[in-house]
């Protein structure tokens, strides 16, 4: 184990903004991705639905 | 009733000859529409002329970083005309009229490159003696900046090519060509800028002027093939 | 031997193979990711001369490399649509050109911020950062002439060339910008003079590694199957799958029911 408490932790031996700034930034940017990638998943289920649906309609 | 007289066909004319007369087309159409001539000789000099008056006149400066701001105007010049390189054949249709033609289309596409190059490198080439001497590059390094210029600007010509053919026809297609053919112009700027600062710096310019040379050796071989192959995905 | 791969090729066979694959990598990938970066931050030691600092190559490395297979993944997809005009290959590619973008930029942004506590600078011009710099210019080209094209097969090959186009330049414009940083003498930084590695530190971030490797498959199947459904809209099995979506959608809400109609 290396840190004594969980303050040291967080303030990483004074870098702390740098480190979480990239690990924070890191985890916003798969989040934003995965989110991002299954509202166009939304999005193309939605266009299927509305083109079956025109088909269907006389 | 009148006889026909029946004459055989006349002989196809050679490759060489089929290029040249596309050329001397190209060469002719532009002829007509000065203002591509023009825009690329007053954008190189104009981008060359303001960098001095945004940095300061202080001359020591000035010949630091003249070679990267030279080269970095041409290369913007030379990018920004060759979205014309197609286009006009295209919206008339004679470039589907190329695709058809018994000669290889990776040929055709040289010459076109060639015509677009007299008209759009070579001028920068000729241009940049004047423009180096408002950032006081000693003789030498001027020479070593119209060489690498010229073996430069044909590389980037090559290039450019392809990202004109990749975006024929699309939207904001300016934009995309930019965007496609940048990281693709870099090694060609940092040897050929690199070049003209190791001649001011007494190291010589051999290795770099050597670099871009090999650099136009594989576009030469590679890009009028991947530009006719570009060409016919846009056009099928 | 072979043969049996090649069923996979066909759209609906690739697209339920994605379907069954996509949720394994993304619990291998938090597996991973949890283990190396509690190996990263709990059992490897501190640096001699970066202090804490150093731990965001547990970040950086990783990200940097997955930029580069990535970029070669796409590569050897856009190779495989041209030469056997697979429609899958196409759609692979484009799959995965946004993960491989995010991880370009991530790679940039842990660089910088690593960088900065180590050398006073938030941007430094070394070979690998300026590399990544032009790498992330690679990726914005082929996602904004894909996105610009309309027509789907001229999207494959368009796109395909460009990747391929690009590949090619990745060694020459990395050999120029090496070339270009060390005939320029000024700085000495380099990223490349990683702090020498104690075991737990390569384990560590040889865990991220193959975390984030995890994750950009999962997330490059997730994708091609949305890609897949766009692609093959009109086919029959597609229509029967929306079908069958919109039925099931209709029974949990009955109200809505009367939409379609």
């Amino acid at each position: 184990m290396n840190w004594a408490n969980s303050e040291a932790f967080w303030a990483m031996g004074g870098y702390g903004l740098y480190v979480w700034g990239s690990f924070g930034v890191v985890a916003i940017g798969l989040v934003a991705e995965v989110l991002m990638a299954r509202r166009a998943s939304r999005q193309i289920w939605r266009n299927l639905r509305d083109e079956v649906s025109d088909n269907q309609a006389p | 009733m009148n006889k026909v007289a029946l004459r055989s066909a006349p002989p196809a004319p050679s490759m060489g000859q089929t290029l040249w007369a596309l050329l001397t087309r190209d060469l002719k159409v532009a002829a007509r529409r000065q203002s591509d001539l023009a825009t690329v000789v007053f954008f190189f000099g104009v981008v060359a002329a303001l960098f001095p008056l945004a940095i300061g006149p202080e001359m020591g400066t000035l010949r630091l970083i003249g070679p990267g701001i030279l080269w970095v105007a041409a290369l913007l010049a030379a990018m920004l005309s060759m979205g014309r390189l197609f286009s006009a054949d295209y919206a008339d249709g004679s470039l589907e009229q190329l695709l058809l033609s018994a000669t290889p289309l990776p040929f055709l596409v040289a010459a076109k490159i060639a015509a677009h190059w007299l008209l759009s490198g070579l001028p920068l080439v000729i241009l940049s003696p004047l423009l180096a001497l408002q950032f006081d590059l000693p003789g030498e390094a001027v020479k070593i900046l119209m060489l690498t210029l010229l073996v430069g600007t044909l590389s980037l010509s090559l290039v450019g090519a392809v990202g004109a053919a990749l975006t024929l026809g699309l939207r904001s297609s300016e934009l995309l060509l930019s965007l496609l053919v940048l990281p693709l112009y870099i090694p060609t700027l940092v040897f050929g800028a690199g070049a003209v600062q190791a001649e001011m710096s007494g190291l010589g310019a051999q290795g770099h002027v050597s670099l871009l040379m090999a650099v136009l050796m594989l576009a030469l071989f590679l890009c009028p093939w991947a530009a006719a192959s570009a060409l016919k995905i846009a056009l099928e | 031997m072979v043969l049996p791969w090649f069923q996979y090729a066909a759209p609906q066979r690739f697209y339920g193979l994605a379907g069954r694959l996509y949720p394994f990598c993304f619990v291998l990938a938090a597996l991973l990711g949890a283990v190396g970066l509690y190996m990263g931050f709990f059992v490897a030691p501190t640096d001699a001369q970066q202090g804490e600092a150093y731990r965001i190559i547990f970040i950086h490395v990783p990200a940097s490399w997955m930029s580069m297979v990535i970029y070669c993944a796409m590569a050897f997809w856009s190779a495989l649509g041209l030469g056997f005009k697979t429609r899958i290959s196409g759609l692979m590619a484009q799959a995965l050109a946004p993960t491989g973008a995010l991880f370009c930029f991530l790679s940039l942004w842990t660089g910088a911020l690593w960088g900065k506590p180590m050398w006073g600078t938030w941007w430094v011009w070394d070979a690998r950062l300026t590399s990544e710099l032009i790498l992330l210019f690679l990726y914005a080209g082929y996602m904004a002439l894909t996105r610009a094209i309309d027509d789907p097969q001229r999207r494959d090959q368009a796109g395909a060339l460009v990747a391929l186009v690009g590949v090619i330049n990745v060694p020459i414009i990395y050999f120029s910008v090496k070339w270009w940083n060390t005939l320029h003498q000024g700085s000495s930084v380099s990223m490349t003079q990683a702090p020498s590695m104690a075991h737990t530190m390569l384990w560590a971030m040889l865990g991220v590694t193959l975390a984030c490797w995890a994750y950009a498959v999962g997330m490059a199947l997730y994708r091609v199957r949305g890609l897949i459904l766009q692609r093959e809209h009109d086919t029959g099995w597609v229509q029967a799958l929306a079908q069958s979506q919109a039925k099931s959608l209709n029974q949990e809400n009955p109200a809505e029911s009367g939409a379609g109609a």
